[in-house]
């Protein structure tokens, strides 16, 4: 019946010499720390995140010169008024690490004063977004219009959504902190929000170069 | 043909679902009345043995990543013949039409077998079981009780088949892509492909995606996070560290095909210009995206089976595995180089010389990592005790098989030779040739080498000879000839032929088809009969370790129980499991302690139906369910969140009880 072993095989595996155990079994109480995992997880699909931006990037980078006889970004963008949309954004950040910091001193209250001021600033970014797409919309600069406005829209608006989604997200977790309070699960959930939520900040620095200061030269 | 996408009639209710969407051919009818007639009977079959509420409880709502793994290998097996439906079909067509025949396939038929067997074989047939291998076996062997995130896997698992689903409703209602299965635009786009079948493929893969990325995600950090104590990244078995480097590509490639498909989804539903032919938007932009997500996919599939086969060499040739470290560093090598290589799939495109000078060498250079592993299979095989047991045997195929199949690319990776045989069926019969002498043979050897551990028992040895003979002689009665004809200039994806001379080469290529149909039906008859002989005392693993393993999978019983080891194993070294038999650790029966563990939960499955629903629409053009399918699966995910009650323990004497009876079976196995 066994290839490998002299006699007995099966009683191999009933052999428990206790010094030889005792060395290949860890025989105390051991649980993985619970959420011990999550934090680095929630990184990598950042990182998954990222490389979606990573593409849309490259797009615009081929297509970015691509207008197709239509308008460029000189004749379209508002420095001024991107300027004011990026002090949202890098304000909510703010706002966002304070709630960090009320959260770590264990203070509810506080937390969810300072989440609903960075609410405040992502929905004032979400609206200063909307304007803008609004107005370009306006003046006939669709996203069918050129290749060049195609790839605009989509690296733009695709980080509006992640801020939309984003949002959605704060307000899930204002109201899971205010019914269960700060725990061990909404703790975590907030590192993961924090991350999100800055690292929205770094792409939008992304879009901010490369998309408007860029095309304005 | 080339209608504008307002063309279409469509309804408020229904998009532009109507009878039209219905297909007149014969073949299809027959198909979906086999299909209907084994489904009625397959579920009225669950409804006599009151099956339902065993399936749901134990099996569609578990978390256990075991349940999961062996649910997404019966989900590859499905496909599995779907897909090698599609290739007799293809084989029967090329052999017949010839001499002013027209075969028995019209074009918009044929164009979409092609694709959906491309597609098939990659996604849900190669993918799913290469997930579902990892699935059941990286959590044992690196000693931990489940995944990272065990909800996670079963939603993963349950979007996959959500997307398997999108794909197969394409053959009954509406049709499948026509566009070879990356769907390059401007075939692809809305002018070319106006009706549903580009939908059906964008959505089908975008709703299997999130599945694929979450489950990499998943994966890649239980190995860095879960490892037992002692074991070291460079004591991990080997077959983890092929999976760590395969997720690492998953998590690494697959948001890459995610948006640009998003991106053609826009062009083709919005029509926005990425991949027009107007408005100054770039289709060669689409290729090379595409492939800078396909050519790591490639890899995603072949490195896992490598660590299968590091491991089933190791375990049956009694011997260390050679070159341990060599073996990590030249999959590591593997990994990086797979995202260097994507231009050689189109040398033709006219990048200029430098370019592809440099891609030619590239794609050259994996071969000398790839070269490594071979030897050190074949030194880790010198002076061994080799026991040719059915795993071996395909191991010993594919050693075989596979070294022609890269020789091929090597040859197709130098540009000029490119330019010759470029999407003849040389590619075809090279990526076959690795495919299936690599990936495909390495999951038959791995089907074969841990079904004792899942189940139990051994597979029945006679007809896993009889599979194995059929399935390696087809395999080169069907492909070698393929090499012939593409020398000789034939193009992929043809369906009618004028020169009578390929119609031998396509003959025998039929015939090797037949063969291997053969093989698969031996196949699924060794499953049968291995079940049916199931309590053979000959067959049974009470030992937990029917091979003699070296890994700590095989250091709990078979099939391990829930909470997979009652102890936290602690490795010294490689080959834990086999350290702990030479020094005598087999057995630790201490005091036990309640075991904290996962609950299951049906919100994967609600999740994923409702990102079907939701994907359908949107292929349909139905707008109001897309809207409302999206709204709630927002809202159904929000709603999870909410629900903070998500483990129990097991209690000690549960574990106990259970301890004790496998100590039992031990003894009776042993005699004593």
């Amino acid at each position: 019946m066994s290839y490998f072993s002299p006699s007995n095989p099966a009683a191999l595996y009933l052999k428990s010499d206790t010094a030889a155990v005792d060395k290949y079994w860890d025989q105390s109480e051991h649980h993985p720390e619970e959420g011990a995992s999550t934090p680095l997880g929630f990184w990598v699909y950042l990182m998954s995140d990222c490389l979606m931006f990573a593409v849309l990037f490259a797009v615009y980078g081929v297509l970015g010169t691509s207008y197709a006889a239509g308008p460029g970004p000189k004749a379209l963008f508002d420095l001024n008024l991107v300027a004011l949309n990026t002090a949202m954004l890098l304000l909510s950040s703010i706002t966002f690490g304070f709630a960090m910091l009320a959260l770590y001193a264990g203070d509810k209250k506080r937390t969810l004063r300072w989440l609903f001021i960075t609410l405040l600033f992502g929905l004032a970014f979400l609206a200063i977004e909307l304007y803008e797409f609004w107005h370009l919309i306006h003046e006939g600069a669709v996203p069918q219009r050129s290749a060049f406005l195609s790839s605009f829209f989509a690296l733009v608006g695709t980080h509006g959504l992640h801020v939309f989604f984003g949002s959605v997200w704060l307000v899930t977790l204002m109201v899971q902190l205010s019914t269960k309070g700060i725990t061990g699960p909404n703790i975590r959930r907030m590192n993961c929000l924090s991350m999100f939520w800055h690292f929205l900040d770094v792409i939008w620095i992304g879009v901010f170069t490369f998309v408007y200061l860029l095309g304005m030269i | 043909m080339a209608d504008a996408p307002g063309a279409q009639p469509t309804t408020f209710l229904l998009g532009r679902l109507n009878w039209e969407a219905i297909p007149k051919e014969p073949i299809v009818w027959v198909t979906f009345a086999a299909v209907v007639l084994g489904g009625i009977l397959v579920l009225a079959a669950l409804t006599k043995y009151r099956l339902w509420g065993y399936l749901w409880k134990e099996w569609f709502t578990s978390v256990d990543h075991k349940k999961i793994g062996i649910m997404y290998i019966v989900l590859a097996l499905v496909m599995f013949v779907r897909g090698f439906a599609d290739a007799l079909m293809m084989r029967l067509q090329q052999v017949w039409a010839f001499g002013g025949s027209e075969g028995y396939l019209n074009s918009h038929h044929y164009d979409q077998i092609f694709t959906a067997h491309g597609v098939i074989m990659i996604f849900f047939v190669a993918m799913p079981f290469i997930t579902g291998l990892m699935n059941y076996l990286v959590p044992l062997q690196i000693g931990a009780r489940d995944v990272s995130f065990p909800f996670l896997n079963n939603f993963s698992f349950w979007m996959t088949v959500g997307g398997a689903v999108i794909t197969m409703a394409s053959l009954f209602v509406g049709e499948y892509a026509q566009t070879g299965w990356l769907a390059f635009p401007p075939l692809s786009g809305i002018q070319s492909s106006p009706y549903v079948g580009v939908d059906y493929y964008i959505w089908g893969l975008q709703v299997a995606g999130v599945g694929t990325t979450l489950s990499g995600i998943n994966l890649l950090v239980t190995i860095l996070k879960m490892r037992a104590p002692g074991m070291t990244l460079m004591r991990m078995p080997i077959f983890t560290w092929t999976s760590l480097c395969a997720n690492i590509l998953i998590v690494a490639s697959f948001p890459i095909l995610t948006m640009t498909l998003i991106l053609l989804t826009l062009d083709r539903y919005l029509g926005t210009a990425f991949f027009t032919n107007e408005a100054g938007g770039n289709a060669m932009m689409y290729v090379n995206l595409i492939w800078i997500w396909g050519h790591p996919e490639v890899y995603i599939l072949i490195l896992p089976l490598f660590g299968v086969f590091s491991e089933v060499t190791s375990t049956f040739s009694g011997k260390r595995l050679f070159g341990y470290s060599s073996m990590v560093y030249a999959t590591i090598c593997i990994t990086i180089l797979s995202y260097l290589v994507w231009l050689h799939h189109f040398f033709t495109m006219g990048s200029g010389a430098s370019v592809n000078s440099f891609f030619g060498i590239t794609t050259m250079i994996i071969s000398i990592p790839t070269g490594a592993k071979l030897f050190n299979w074949l030194f880790t095989m010198y002076k061994g005790r080799i026991r040719y047991e059915l795993p071996m045997m395909w191991t010993v195929a594919f050693m075989l098989t596979f070294v022609v199949g890269g020789m091929t690319g090597v040859l197709l990776a130098v540009p000029p030779a490119d330019f010759v045989l470029h999407n003849s069926l040389f590619l075809i019969a090279h990526f076959h040739n690795v495919i299936i002498g690599g990936v495909l043979f390495g999951l038959f050897a791995a089907i074969n080498f841990w079904w004792p551990k899942a189940f139990g028992y051994k597979l029945n040895v006679f007809w896993g000879k009889v599979s194995f003979w059929f399935w390696v002689v087809g395999f080169w009665a069907a492909f070698m000839p393929l090499y012939i004809l593409g020398l000789m200039g034939v193009t992929r994806r043809m369906r009618v032929f004028d020169d009578p001379s390929y119609q031998i080469w396509f003959g025998i290529a039929a015939f090797g088809a037949v063969l291997i149909a053969i093989g698969i039906a031996a196949m699924f008859v060794q499953f049968g009969v291995s079940i049916w002989k199931r309590n053979d005392p000959a067959m049974r693993d009470e030992t937990g370790d029917p091979w003699d393993g070296r890994t700590l999978e095989w250091a709990t019983s078979s099939p391990p129980p829930d909470y997979n080891f009652a102890f936290t194993p602690v490795s010294h070294g490689l080959d834990t499991w086999w350290d702990m038999k030479r020094e005598g650790a087999a057995r630790p029966t201490g005091k036990y302690h309640a075991i904290h563990m996962p609950k299951n939960t049906g919100m994967g499955v609600i999740l994923s139906a409702i990102a079907t629903i939701f994907g359908m629409a949107m292929i349909w053009y139905i707008w109001w369910l897309a809207v409302l399918s999206f709204v709630a699966l927002v809202a159904a995910s929000i709603w999870h969140t909410f629900n903070y009650n998500r483990d129990f323990y097991i209690p000690v004497d549960e574990i106990e009880a259970k301890e004790a009876a496998r100590t039992k079976q031990l003894q009776a196995a042993a005699g004593v």
